[in-house]
C-alpha cells in the first residue's frame, strides 16, 4: 500500500501543478497539455511516454486496489462476528475512512477519465484544446459536475492526510516526535493537494478563468 | 500433648539438609545429589502446577535440561500468574553500592526479619542464589530500573539498611514473570513443554507411597482426567485467598496444596500470615478484593492519623500539632520504614482507639505533602506516577493533594506444604516450590523476598535437588485402570456431583465471605484463645451448612466458575480451621503472628523461643477429627535469637 | 445507581449467542464494573439463571485477565484504564450498558463474555524471548544499558497481553501486541542476537493465527490500558524491513 501509494501522490503532485498552468493562460496550458505527449522525443515516438506513465500509473492503482482488497478480506475473516453496539470511532476519522473513501476516489478518476481525457462524456475542445474542454466541464450551469468534483477532490485529502503518515509509518518511522512531524506534513501536503486541485473549477465557475 | 482441638505426634526431621558450615551447605548438597544422564532426561516427566514465578521458572528450566514437562495452570496463559501483581522488588545481595551488603547480611536480615521462625540452611541458600537471579533476568531482558551510567538502580525497601532491591517501575514482578514466561513459552515452540492453561489440579494421585500424577478438570470443556509423571511440583501459591478479602487475585486457591495436605502431606505453620500495611481501604459491601499500593511508599509518605477521636475533620483542614505521625512516634530510629507486621498492627492499634479515617474508620493517612514541598512534584510523580493513578483510579481521589488513605490487608502466607532442604514434602516425589511452600520466610516476610524465593526456588534450587528424585527412575508405568488412579479420579468424580447435586439457597461467594469475616475477626492482626476456639466453632458450623445449602448452578460438562469457586471454597473451609487451630496452639507472638495473651507491656510481639522454636507440621484432621502435630526443631547456629527492636 | 446491562450471551463455542438486558439496582458508585457484575451474578444465581462468565483475576489492572467491550469501547470509557479498574462512577443513574466480548476469529469465544487468547501466547513461542539457559547468564553489570534505551523497554514491557488491541481495531490486527514485545526486546543489548528473525517468525505467528493486517487506523493505541503508543509499530515495520533485507 505504501510503495504504489507514494507512486501515487508523486502523480497527484505533478499532475496538479500542470493544472495549475491554465492560471498563466489557455494556450500555456494547451501547450503544456501538448508537452505532455511530447516528452521524450525523438528518443521516444510522440506519445509513448504518456503511455509509459499511464501504464505505470496503472499498475500503482492496480497494486494499491489489491493491497487494499486483501488487506479488507483479512479484517472480514479476522472479525466474522461483528460488535453489536456499533465501535465509537476513536483514532483517526481520515483513517477509518480509507476503505470506502478510496472506493469513491476509484469511481471518480473513471468518471473523470471518461470527462477530460477521453472526452466520452465532455466531447467540447477535443484533444488539441484541453482548456475548452476543462471551461465547458466547470461553467456554472454544470454546478453539479463542479460538486461532485469537489467531493472527490475532498474525499483524496482525507486518504492522503492518513496514506501519507501510514506509508512513512509503514517504511518504518517510529518516534513519537517524527510521529508528530510526519502527521503534520500529511495535513499540510493534503490541503495543498487540495487547494491546488480546486482552484482550477472555483476559478472556473466564478470566471476568473476563460 | 493433645487437647481438644489437635494432638501431638513425632518430630519431623529434615534430613536432606547438610550440616557443617552454613557457607558450604549448598555447595556440598550439590555435590551430593545424584545426577540424571542427559540421555536420561526425556524418558523423565514431571507435572508441574502453576505458573508463577516458581512454576514458570521451574518448567523453562527443567525443560531446558531435558525433562518431558507438563504444565498446568488454572488462568488463559501461563502469563496472568498472580506473581504478576508484585510491585515493589526483589532483593539480591550484590552489594552493588557497596553499602556493607552481602550474602551473609541478606541471610541474617532474613533470619531475624522471619522472627527466627525460619530454617538458616535454607535462607543462606536463599541469600547465595539470589544473585544468580539477577543476572539471570538480566540477560532474558528484563528491564530493572538503571542509573544514567546504565548500570542497575537499587533501593532499600522494607526495613532493611541497606539498598539490595531491584525494580522494574512499580510492576517487578510483572517483568520478572514476563522473562520466566517467556522462557517458558520458548519450551512450549520447541516441543519441550506441554502446556495446558484453564485446567485446574483437583486431586493428587498417590501410586506405591509416590507422587505419581495429578487429576485435573478442562476448565472449558469439564472434561476430568487423569495425568501422570515421574514427580509432581506443587508451584500453585499462596492461601490468602482463605480471608475473601485479600490482595490476591481472584483465582488464587489453596486446593493444589490442600488435596496434597489431604492425602498425607504436611502442612506447615499455616497460621503466618503476612498482613500488608499498605493497601487501599474497604468501600463498601460489593468489595470483591483489596489492592495493595507498593511499600516503596512508606520510603516519602509519612503515615498519620488525628490525635483525636473521630475527627471527621479534611486532612487538610487538621493542623499539624493536632497529627499523630504514630510510626515516627513509637520507632524513633525506623519510623516509617518498621516491617510490615508492626506498621499493620499500629495501624489496627490506632483505628481501634478510635482514630481512623475515612467510612467506617478503618484507614490512616499516607501523606505525601512534605515529600512533595521536598523533592518538587515531578520528582515524586516520577517515583510515584503509576501508584498515584491506581489509586486515584479506585477511590476517585487525587493523592497530590489529599492524603492517601491506607489500611492492612492480606497479602502473603509464610506457612505452605512442608519441605525438606530439597524442596520434598513428606509425599516421595511430590515436590513444593515458590509460596505454596514453607520453608524460608519463617513467620514473617521480607519485602522484596517472594520474589527472590520463588526464581530461587524455580531456576536454581528445585532444578538441583529434584535429580536427586529422579536420579532413581523411570518409574514404573501408571495407567488409568490402577486403583489409586480409578479411586482418586473417583473422588473428583463425586465430589463434583456433590457440589452440584445440593442447590440449595445460598451461594458460593456468600459463604467464602462469611469464612473471610471470621478468619479476619479472629485469625487475623490479633488473635486470642478465646477469640481462636469461637472461630473453630463457627467455622465447623459454616462448613456444616455449606455442604448443605450451597447452590452451584450449570452442569460439570462446560465452563462453570462457580462449580470452580466451590471446589476452593469448601477446601478454604478446611483451611481456615487448621489455620485457627494452629494459631490457637502456638501461644506466643512472633512475625505474622500476634497473640493478645503474648505482649510485652508496651504491647509488642513477645516470643517464647523456649517452647516455641520450631515449625508446626500439621497432618491431615484424622478419623478424629482431630490434625496431628508434628514438629521441626529450628537450630539457630549463626544468628541468634534476639528481640527485634525497631524503636 | 440503577442501572441496565445488556450482556452478549454465548452458551458455547458453537452456540449462537445474544444480547440479553438485565436490572441491576442500587450499586454503589465505588463498586467496580466486575462487581457490579459479581451483584448481578449473585441475583441470577439465587434466581436460577445462569451468571454471566467472564475472564478477570488480578483486579487491579496487571494481570490482564478481564475482557469487555463495553459500549462499543474495548475496557470501556475510561483512558488506560482495565475493565477491572473501571468504576461505576463513570456511569450515571439509568444507564443502558452494552456489554460485548473480544470479537476476533483469533480469539474465539468460549462462553458468554469468556474468549481464547492463546493466540498471543503462540506469537510469542515464535520468537518473544531471549535464548538464554538458566545458570549461563554473565555477570547483571556486565553490559550496560543506557538508562533512556532501558526506560523505554520498559514502557514497552508493560503490555499486559489483555488483547484490547485487537477487540478494538478495525482490522482485527495484533500488531501493538507484537510490536510491544519487538521493542522491548529490541531495544536491549541482550535482544540483539536474535532481532532479526524475531520479528519475523512473530509476524508469519500473528498472520497464521488468523489476526487482520495493520493500517495504522490507531484504535489499538487509544483503548491500551497501558498506553502502548502506536509509534512502535513503526519500529516493528523497521525491524521487518531490515531482517528482510538482510535475508
Amino acid at each position: 500500500m505504501a510503495a504504489s501509494g507514494t507512486l501515487l501522490v508523486l502523480f497527484l503532485f505533478a499532475h496538479a501543478a500542470g493544472n495549475l498552468k491554465i492560471f498563466v493562460g489557455e494556450a500555456d496550458f494547451d501547450h503544456y497539455a501538448h508537452w505532455l505527449r511530447e516528452i521524450g522525443v525523438p528518443l521516444l515516438p510522440s506519445g509513448w511516454f504518456l503511455w509509459i506513465q499511464r501504464f505505470g500509473m496503472l499498475l500503482a492503482i492496480g497494486l494499491h486496489i489489491w493491497a487494499a482488497t486483501v488487506l479488507t478480506i483479512r479484517a472480514k475473516k479476522a472479525r466474522p462476528v461483528k460488535y453489536s453496539h456499533r465501535p465509537k470511532i476513536q483514532g483517526s476519522y481520515a483513517a477509518r475512512t480509507m476503505r470506502w473513501g478510496g472506493v469513491i476516489i476509484a469511481l471518480f478518476v473513471i468518471y473523470h477519465i471518461l470527462d477530460l481525457t477521453t472526452g466520452h462524456l465532455n466531447p467540447v475542445g477535443g484533444d488539441t484544446e484541453p482548456s475548452a474542454r476543462v471551461i465547458a466541464d466547470f461553467a456554472p450551469s454544470h454546478w453539479y459536475v463542479t460538486l461532485f468534483y469537489v467531493v472527490a477532490v475532498v474525499a483524496v485529502g482525507f486518504h492522503l492526510r492518513h496514506g501519507i503518515w501510514s506509508a512513512v509509518r509503514t517504511m518504518g518511522q517510529q518516534t513519537s516526535k517524527g510521529e508528530r512531524r510526519a502527521k503534520a506534513i500529511a495535513l499540510a501536503l493534503s490541503v495543498i493537494l487540495v487547494a491546488m486541485y480546486l482552484s482550477v473549477p472555483f476559478a472556473v465557475t466564478l470566471g476568473l478563468v476563460g | 500433648m493433645t487437647t481438644d482441638f489437635w494432638t501431638e505426634g513425632e518430630p519431623v526431621v529434615d534430613k536432606a539438609a547438610p550440616d557443617g558450615p552454613v557457607e558450604t551447605r549448598w555447595e556440598r548438597r550439590k555435590f551430593n545429589a545424584k545426577l540424571v544422564n542427559p540421555a536420561n532426561r526425556r524418558k523423565l516427566t514431571v507435572i508441574i502446577v502453576g505458573t508463577g514465578l516458581a512454576g514458570g521458572s521451574a518448567a523453562a528450566t527443567l525443560a531446558e535440561a531435558g525433562y518431558q514437562v507438563k504444565s498446568y495452570c488454572y488462568q488463559d496463559s501461563p502469563r496472568r500468574a498472580h506473581s504478576i501483581a508484585a510491585q515493589g522488588g526483589i532483593n539480591a545481595a550484590k552489594n552493588y553500592r557497596n553499602d556493607g551488603d552481602s550474602v551473609y547480611r541478606l541471610f541474617y536480615d532474613t533470619v531475624k526479619g522471619g522472627d527466627f521462625r525460619a530454617r538458616e540452611s535454607n535462607v543462606y541458600r536463599l541469600a547465595q542464589v539470589s544473585v544468580n537471579i539477577i543476572d539471570q533476568c538480566v540477560a532474558q531482558g528484563v528491564p530493572f530500573a538503571r542509573e544514567y551510567g546504565g548500570l542497575l538502580d537499587n533501593r532499600s525497601f522494607g526495613g532493611t539498611q541497606v539498598s539490595r532491591t531491584f525494580y522494574a517501575r512499580g510492576q517487578t514482578g510483572q517483568q520478572l514473570l514476563l522473562g520466566a514466561y517467556q522462557a517458558l513459552e520458548r519450551q512450549i515452540g520447541l516441543g519441550n513443554v506441554e502446556m495446558n492453561a484453564r485446567h485446574e489440579m483437583l486431586e493428587l494421585i498417590i501410586v506405591d507411597g509416590k507422587a505419581r500424577g495429578i487429576v485435573v478438570r478442562d476448565m472449558v470443556t469439564g472434561e476430568i482426567s487423569t495425568e501422570f509423571a515421574d514427580a509432581v511440583v506443587l508451584a500453585s501459591g499462596g492461601y490468602g485467598n482463605v480471608f475473601f478479602l485479600s490482595t490476591n487475585a481472584k483465582g488464587c486457591n489453596v486446593t493444589a496444596s490442600w488435596r496434597a495436605h489431604r492425602k498425607g502431606a504436611l502442612f506447615a505453620n499455616p497460621c503466618y500470615t503476612q498482613i500488608h500495611p499498605t493497601c487501599i481501604p474497604e468501600s463498601g459491601s460489593h468489595q470483591s478484593k483489596l489492592t495493595l499500593m507498593s511499600e516503596s511508599l512508606r520510603n516519602d509518605g509519612r503515615v498519620w492519623v488525628p490525635k483525636a477521636q473521630k475527627d471527621t475533620r479534611r486532612a487538610a483542614d487538621i493542623p499539624e500539632d493536632e497529627r499523630d505521625y504514630y510510626l515516627e512516634r513509637i520507632y524513633p530510629s525506623f519510623g516509617n520504614l518498621v516491617p510490615r507486621d508492626i506498621a499493620s498492627r499500629a495501624a489496627k492499634n490506632v483505628c481501634d482507639e478510635g482514630r481512623g479515617v475515612g467510612p467506617g474508620g478503618l484507614g490512616v493517612y499516607l501523606d505525601f505533602a512534605d515529600a512533595i514541598n521536598r523533592l518538587g512534584r515531578k520528582a515524586v510523580e516520577a517515583k510515584y506516577g503509576n501508584l498515584f493513578e491506581m489509586y486515584e483510579r479506585i477511590t476517585g481521589e487525587d493523592p497530590y493533594e489529599t492524603p492517601m488513605r491506607i489500611y492492612p490487608a492480606v497479602h502473603y502466607t509464610m506457612g505452605g506444604l512442608w519441605v525438606d532442604y530439597d524442596l520434598q514434602s513428606t509425599i516421595p516425589g511430590l515436590f513444593v516450590v515458590g509460596e505454596a511452600n514453607f520453608s524460608d520466610h519463617g513467620a514473617n516476610r521480607l519485602g522484596a523476598s517472594a520474589l527472590m524465593q520463588g526464581l530461587a526456588d524455580g531456576y536454581f534450587v528445585l532444578p538441583n535437588t529434584i535429580s536427586n528424585y529422579l536420579a532413581a527412575g523411570p518409574f514404573p508405568k501408571v495407567t488409568a485402570s490402577d486403583a489409586p488412579v480409578v479411586e482418586a479420579r473417583k473422588q473428583v468424580e463425586d465430589r463434583i456431583e456433590k457440589f452440584l447435586s445440593i442447590n440449595g439457597d445460598r451461594t458460593v461467594d456468600s459463604f467464602h465471605r462469611e469464612l473471610g469475616q471470621i478468619m479476619w475477626e479472629y485469625c487475623g492482626m490479633e488473635r486470642s484463645e478465646e477469640g481462636l476456639t469461637k472461630a473453630i466453632g463457627l467455622i465447623r458450623a459454616l462448613k456444616e451448612e455449606f455442604w448443605t445449602r450451597v447452590k452451584v448452578p450449570g452442569k460439570g460438562e462446560e465452563l462453570n466458575q462457580n462449580l470452580e469457586k466451590a471446589g476452593r471454597v469448601a477446601d478454604f473451609i478446611e483451611l481456615g480451621e487448621l489455620m485457627c487451630i494452629d494459631a490457637l496452639h502456638r501461644r506466643e507472638s512472633c512475625g505474622g503472628h500476634f497473640r493478645a495473651e503474648s505482649q510485652t507491656p508496651d504491647g509488642e510481639a513477645l516470643r517464647h523461643d523456649d517452647e516455641f522454636s520450631y515449625a508446626a507440621a500439621w497432618e491431615y484432621f484424622g478419623a478424629d477429627g482431630r490434625p496431628t502435630l508434628h514438629k521441626e526443631d529450628l537450630n539457630f547456629e549463626y544468628v541468634h535469637p534476639s528481640t527485634r527492636s525497631y524503636k | 445507581m440503577d442501572i441496565k446491562v445488556r450482556v452478549w450471551r454465548q452458551s458455547g463455542p458453537s452456540a449462537g449467542g445474544k444480547m440479553v438486558t438485565y436490572d441491576v439496582k442500587g450499586i454503589s458508585p465505588d463498586a467496580s464494573f466486575l462487581e457490579m457484575i459479581d451483584v448481578l451474578n449473585e441475583t441470577l444465581i439465587l434466581n436460577g439463571d445462569d451468571p454471566i462468565a467472564f475472564d478477570h483475576d488480578c483486579r487491579e489492572g496487571i494481570c490482564g485477565a478481564c475482557s469487555m467491550v463495553i459500549n462499543g469501547v474495548a475496557h470501556g470509557p475510561e483512558k488506560a484504564t482495565t475493565t477491572c479498574q473501571l468504576h461505576m462512577r463513570k456511569f450515571s443513574d439509568g444507564d443502558v450498558i452494552d456489554v460485548e466480548p473480544w470479537r476476533a476469529a483469533a480469539f474465539p469465544v468460549i462462553k458468554d463474555l469468556v474468549v481464547d487468547r492463546s493466540a498471543f501466547d503462540k506469537i510469542i513461542q515464535a520468537g518473544g524471548y531471549i535464548t538464554v539457559p538458566t545458570g549461563t547468564a554473565p555477570d547483571a553489570h556486565a553490559t550496560p544499558v543506557p538508562k533512556k534505551d532501558a526506560d523505554a523497554a520498559f514502557e514497552a514491557a508493560t503490555c499486559i497481553g489483555c488483547g484490547a488491541c485487537v477487540a478494538a481495531c478495525p482490522n482485527g490486527s495484533s500488531m501493538l501486541f507484537t510490536a510491544a514485545k519487538i521493542t522491548h526486546l529490541g531495544l536491549m543489548p541482550q535482544g540483539q542476537p536474535e532481532r532479526d528473525s524475531r520479528v519475523i517468525d512473530m509476524l508469519q505467528a500473528q498472520d497464521d493465527a488468523g489476526f487482520g493486517g495493520c493500517t495504522n487506523a490507531g484504535e489499538c493505541t487509544t483503548v491500551c490500558p497501558k498506553g502502548i503508543p502506536l509509534s512502535l509499530i513503526g519500529r516493528l515495520n523497521s525491524d521487518y524491513r531490515k531482517a528482510i533485507t538482510k535475508r
